[in-house]
C-alpha cells in the first residue's frame, strides 16, 4: 500500500539537494518548489491545485516562520507536511448515522470506480461493528451489475435487496425507495444504495442520481474516486458535487501504483472529507481514510497507526500469552506453531501490513515478490504432520519426512529447511521469552524474523532505508530505543509471526515521537 | 451542471489573443497539463511549438493553433492503428486494470465484427469477479457472439481461453475474443497468470492482438500499467475508453510515445455502437476544436 511512493520518491530525490546546506536561498526555494510542482503533476494531481500548494509552500519556506534549528531539507519536509495534512483534510472524519436508523448510504462515481465492490465490503464491515446492513441494487443499467451485487452481498453474508433484474429494466428511484420501506420493515439500521456509475458530463444521469437522492434522503452520499484517475478528477469531482452533493469520498484501488494525486485534488477543490481507502479486491481490503497518516506515508514515514490497530483487531491476547507461557517452559511444538500461522494468516495479507512499516518503500519491489503462498505450503507440511510428530519433531527421521514431503506435495528438502527453521526459531524464542538476547549473527534481536521462514524479508526493516541522513538516524534511533521493549512485550505476546507483528509494533510509538519531534510538531 | 472542461475551451482564450507571448506560453502549457499530457510530453510538445514559431516568425495565435494541431496529430499518426485480423481464427486477448471497461468494450467489438459479416465467439476467461460472466454473456448476446462460460466457479482462465480457440477451431468461428479479469498492474502473481493465458492461447493458435483496454480517465498512471502489461501480454494496441466523458485521454499520446504500441480503438460510450477504429485527425480535432 506504498500508495504515494511514487511521489515521496521524488520528493526525497528533491530535498537531497538541499541538504548539506545551511540556509535556504530564494533561489533553491524556487528550485525545489519546481520540483515538487513536477512531481505532483507526475502524480496526477490537479494543476490549479498544484499551484496553490506550491505557492504556499513557496511563501512559508521563505518566510521567518521556519524553525531555525531545523536544517533546510527538514524544514521543507516539515512545511510539505503540514500543507498535505491540511489539504487531504486534517482530522480523520467518521461515518455519520441517522439519530433514527436506517441510516441511508448512498453510493456514487463514475463507471469502473469500484462501487459494488465498495458496497461489499462497506456491508461486511459494518456488518462486523454489530450493525446490520441491507444492499440495494439501484445499477439497474449496467449488465448484471445487479447479480454481482447479490454475489457480493453473499459474500459478505448480507441481505441484498434487488426487487428488479437490472439490465435496463426498472426504475432505480423506485427501487431506492421502496428499499428504505423495506428496511424498516426487517429492522436493518443501514442501507447501501448501489448506483449506477454515471460520467459527470451526463446530465441525464446526473438527475436520476439527483432523484435517488431525493427519494431516499441519505446520510451519507459517498463518492467513489478511482485513484488512478488524472486531471480530470476534478472536473467529475466538481460535476458529482453540482449534481448529487456527495458528503464524503472514497478513495479506491489504492493497491495499485497510481500515484493517488486525485486525493489531494478532490479534497482540496471540494472540500469534501475522504472517508475511506479501498485496497484490494477482497472483501476484507477496506480501511478507514487517515489524513494525517496518508500525508506520513507520502513522505515515507510509513504507516504505522493503521499497522498497529489492524494488528490489534486480529490480536488474540489470551492466545498470545499461552505462547509465550510455552516458550519460556520449552514446550512449544509445531502444532502451536501451525496455530500462529493461521493467526498470522487472518490479519490480512502480509504484504499490505509490511508496506505499511517506514522505509517500506524501497523494498516495494521485493514485496511485490513475496510470495505468500509460503505460508501455505508451510501450513501444508505441518498438516502432514502426525500429532506426535508435531508435538515432538525430534522423531522426524528419514522416511517420515519422506512420507509429510509426499503428503504435502512438497521435497524432502522442504521439509527439512522447515524442521530446522522451526528449531532455531524455538530456541530463539526462548531465550527471548526468559529475557535474553537472542544470539543470531546479522540478525538482531527482532523476534518476529523468525516467522514462517520468511526472515529475510522483515529483518530487512529493521534499519531505516531513509535516503534522508537525519532522518535515518531517527528511525534507526528509535529503533534502538524500542529495542529493550522486546523482551519485556514477550510476556504479553509473542511468537514468531504473530508476536512478530505485535513486536514490530512495540516500538513504534516512541519511534512515532521521536519522528514528530523531529518534524518539530 | 458544470460544462464539461475541454482544451478547446482552454485554448480559446488564448488563441483569442492578438500576438504570442509569454502568458500564451504558459496557459499552452496548463491547458495540455489539464489534459492529461503529462509533463514530459507539455514540455516536449511546447518547445517543437517554440521552435516553429521561431522559424517561421510568426506572432499570430491562429498559426499556433495550427501547428499545435499539426504536431500532435504527426506524433499520434506515427504508428499504424489498423488492427490484423488475418488468421483464422483471430485470436484477440483483451486486458487491462479493473473497472476500465474490458468486457464493455469487448461486447461492442463483437457487434462491430458481426456487422462486417465475421463470427465471432467470446471467451469468459474472467472467472474471478462476481457476475462477469453473466455481464459478457448479455453483451455477446447483444453483439450476436457465442460465448464459451467455464464450467464450474473459479476456474483457471487459461483453460476458459482454450475451450474458447478449441471451439472457434472446431466451428470455424472466425474471430476469437478473451475477456480476462481487470488486474492491476502491481499484482505480479495476477500478471504472470496473464502470461499463463497468453502461452496456453499460444500452443493452439498465433494470437493475433492483445488489446489493452486504457480509461480516458486514467493520468499519469496509465503509462506504467502499459508497461507493466507490455511485459507480461505482449500488448499490441490500445483501446481507449470513456471517452464520452470531460477527460480527453491525453496520457495515451505519452503512451504510445513511450512504449511504440499504437491506439486502435476508441469507446465513447454505453451504447453497443459506441467503439470506433482510432484515427488522430479526430482526435485531435475533438481535443483542440
Amino acid at each position: 500500500m506504498a500508495t504515494f511512493g511514487n511521489l515521496s520518491d521524488r520528493l526525497s530525490a528533491t530535498f537531497k539537494n538541499l541538504r548539506g546546506k545551511g540556509k535556504l536561498s530564494p533561489a533553491d526555494v524556487d528550485g525545489t518548489v519546481r520540483e515538487i510542482r513536477r512531481a505532483l503533476l507526475d502524480a496526477d494531481v490537479n494543476l490549479e491545485v498544484v499551484k496553490a500548494f506550491t505557492g504556499r509552500v513557496r511563501d512559508r519556506a521563505l518566510g521567518d516562520e521556519v524553525s531555525k534549528a531545523l536544517n533546510p531539507a527538514q524544514q521543507v519536509v516539515q512545511i510539505v507536511n503540514d500543507e498535505l495534512i491540511t489539504i487531504l483534510g486534517g482530522q480523520q472524519r467518521r461515518l455519520q448515522f441517522a439519530k433514527n436508523p436506517p441510516t441511508v448510504i448512498m453510493l456514487v462515481g463514475l463507471q469502473g470506480a469500484g462501487k459494488t465492490t465498495l458496497a461489499g465490503k462497506l456491508a461486511k464491515w459494518l456488518a462486523s461493528e454489530n450493525h446490520t446492513p441491507m444492499l440495494v441494487a439501484a445499477d439497474l443499467q449496467r449488465p448484471n451489475a445487479v447479480t454481482q451485487l447479490q454475489v457480493v452481498g453473499a459474500h459478505a453474508g448480507v441481505t441484498v435487496f434487488a426487487p428488479e433484474p437490472g439490465n435496463g429494466v426498472g426504475n432505480p428511484v423506485r427501487v431506492a425507495k421502496d428499499a428504505i420501506k423495506y428496511a424498516k420493515d426487517k429492522q436493518h439500521d443501514i442501507v447501501i444504495v448501489d448506483t449506477a456509475g454515471r460520467l459527470g458530463v451526463d446530465a441525464e444521469l446526473m438527475r436520476q442520481a439527483a432523484d435517488i437522492r431525493k427519494a431516499v434522503d441519505p446520510d451519507e452520499v459517498l463518492f467513489v474516486l478511482d485513484a488512478m484517475i488524472g486531471q480530470d478528477a476534478v472536473t467529475t469531482a466538481k460535476a458529482f458535487q453540482d449534481g448529487v452533493d456527495f458528503t464524503g469520498v472514497v478513495l479506491s484501488k489504492l493497491d495499485g501504483d497510481a500515484r493517488g494525486g486525485a486525493a489531494l485534488s478532490v479534497a482540496s477543490v471540494t472540500g469534501r472529507p475522504i472517508i475511506f481507502a479501498s485496497t484490494g479486491e477482497g472483501l476484507d481490503d477496506f480501511e478507514p481514510f487517515h489524513p494525517d497518516r496518508m500525508a506520513s506515508r507520502i513522505l515515507d514515514l510509513g504507516d504505522i497507526l493503521s499497522l498497529i490497530e489492524q494488528a490489534q483487531k486480529n490480536f488474540d491476547e489470551e492466545e498470545a500469552r499461552k505462547v509465550a507461557e510455552k516458550f519460556a517452559t520449552d514446550t512449544f511444538t509445531l502444532e502451536d506453531f501451525l496455530a500462529q500461522m493461521q493467526q498470522l494468516k487472518n490479519m490480512g495479507s502480509i504484504k499490505s501490513m509490511l508496506s505499511m512499516l517506514p522505509g517500506a518503500r524501497g523494498m516495494r519491489q521485493q514485496l511485490d515478490n513475496f510470495d505468500e503462498s509460503e505460508l501455505t505450503r508451510t501450513e501444508a507440511i505441518i498438516q502432514s504432520m502426525t500429532i506426535q510428530e508435531r508435538r515432538q519433531p525430534k522423531v522426524l527421521n528419514g522416511s517420515r519426512r519422506l512420507r509429510i514431503a509426499r503428503g504435502s506435495g512438497t521435497t524432502v528438502t522442504e521439509v527439512n529447511a522447515l524442521v530446522n527453521r522451526f528449531e532455531q526459531a524455538a530456541k530463539m524464542m526462548k531465550t527471548v521469552a526468559k529475557g535474553g538476547v537472542p544470539q543470531v549473527p546479522g540478525m538482531g534481536p527482532i523476534p518476529g524474523a523468525g516467522f514462517a521462514g520468511k526472515a529475510k524479508k522483515p529483518q530487512q526493516k529493521k534499519g531505516s532505508r531513509s535516503g534522508n541522513p537525519a532522518k535515518r538516524a531517527a528511525e534507526n534511533a528509535a529503533l534502538a530505543a524500542g529495542k529493550p521493549v522486546g523482551p519485556a512485550a514477550a510476556g504479553a505476546g509473542s511468537g514468531f509471526g504473530l508476536g512478530g507483528a505485535g513486536k514490530k509494533a512495540a516500538p513504534t510509538e516512541e519511534e512515532l515521537a521521536s519522528l514528530q519531534k523531529f518534524l518539530g510538531r | 451542471m458544470a460544462s464539461p472542461w475541454s482544451l478547446s475551451g482552454a485554448l480559446r482564450g488564448m488563441f483569442s489573443r492578438k500576438t504570442i507571448d509569454e502568458d500564451t506560453w504558459t496557459d499552452l502549457e496548463d491547458a495540455l497539463i489539464s489534459a492529461d499530457f503529462g509533463p514530459d510530453i507539455t514540455d516536449a510538445v511546447i518547445e517543437e511549438l517554440r521552435a516553429s514559431v521561431e522559424r517561421f516568425r510568426t506572432t499570430d495565435p491562429a498559426d499556433l493553433k495550427r501547428m499545435l494541431r499539426e504536431t500532435l496529430e504527426e506524433r499520434l499518426a506515427r504508428l499504424d492503428p489498423t488492427l490484423t485480423l488475418s488468421n483464422r481464427p483471430a485470436v484477440v486477448l483483451v486486458v487491462g486494470v479493473n473497472g476500465v471497461g474490458k468486457t464493455t468494450t469487448i461486447g461492442k467489438f463483437a457487434k462491430f465484427l458481426t456487422t462486417y459479416g465475421r463470427t465471432v465467439v467470446v471467451g469468459a476467461a474472467d472467472t474471478f469477479r462476481a457476475a462477469a460472466v453473466e455481464q459478457l454473456a448479455t453483451w455477446a448476446e447483444r453483439g450476436g457472439a457465442q460465448i464459451v462460460r467455464p464450467q464450474q466457479h473459479g476456474q483457471d482462465p487459461a483453460s476458459v481461453a482454450f475451450q474458447t480457440v478449441e471451439k472457434a477451431q472446431r466451428e470455424g468461428i472466425e474471430i476469437v475474443l478473451i475477456d480476462t479479469a481487470g488486474r492491476l498492474q502491481t499484482k505480479s502473481g495476477l500478471m504472470d497468470e496473464l502470461s499463463k493465458i497468453r502461452r496456453v492461447i499460444e500452443k493452439q493458435a498465433p494470437i493475433a492482438e492483445v488489446l489493452l483496454v486504457l480509461d480516458a480517465t486514467t493520468g499519469q498512471n496509465g503509462l506504467n500499467q502499459a508497461e507493466a502489461f507490455i511485459e507480461h501480454a505482449g500488448v499490441t494496441g490500445l483501446v481507449l475508453t470513456k471517452l464520452d466523458g470531460s477527460a480527453k485521454g491525453g496520457f495515451v499520446l505519452a503512451v504510445q510515445e513511450k512504449t511504440g504500441i499504437p491506439i486502435k480503438l476508441v469507446g465513447q460510450g454505453e451504447g453497443i455502437g459506441d467503439l470506433t477504429g482510432f484515427t488522430p485527425h479526430v482526435f485531435v480535432q475533438n481535443l483542440v476544436g
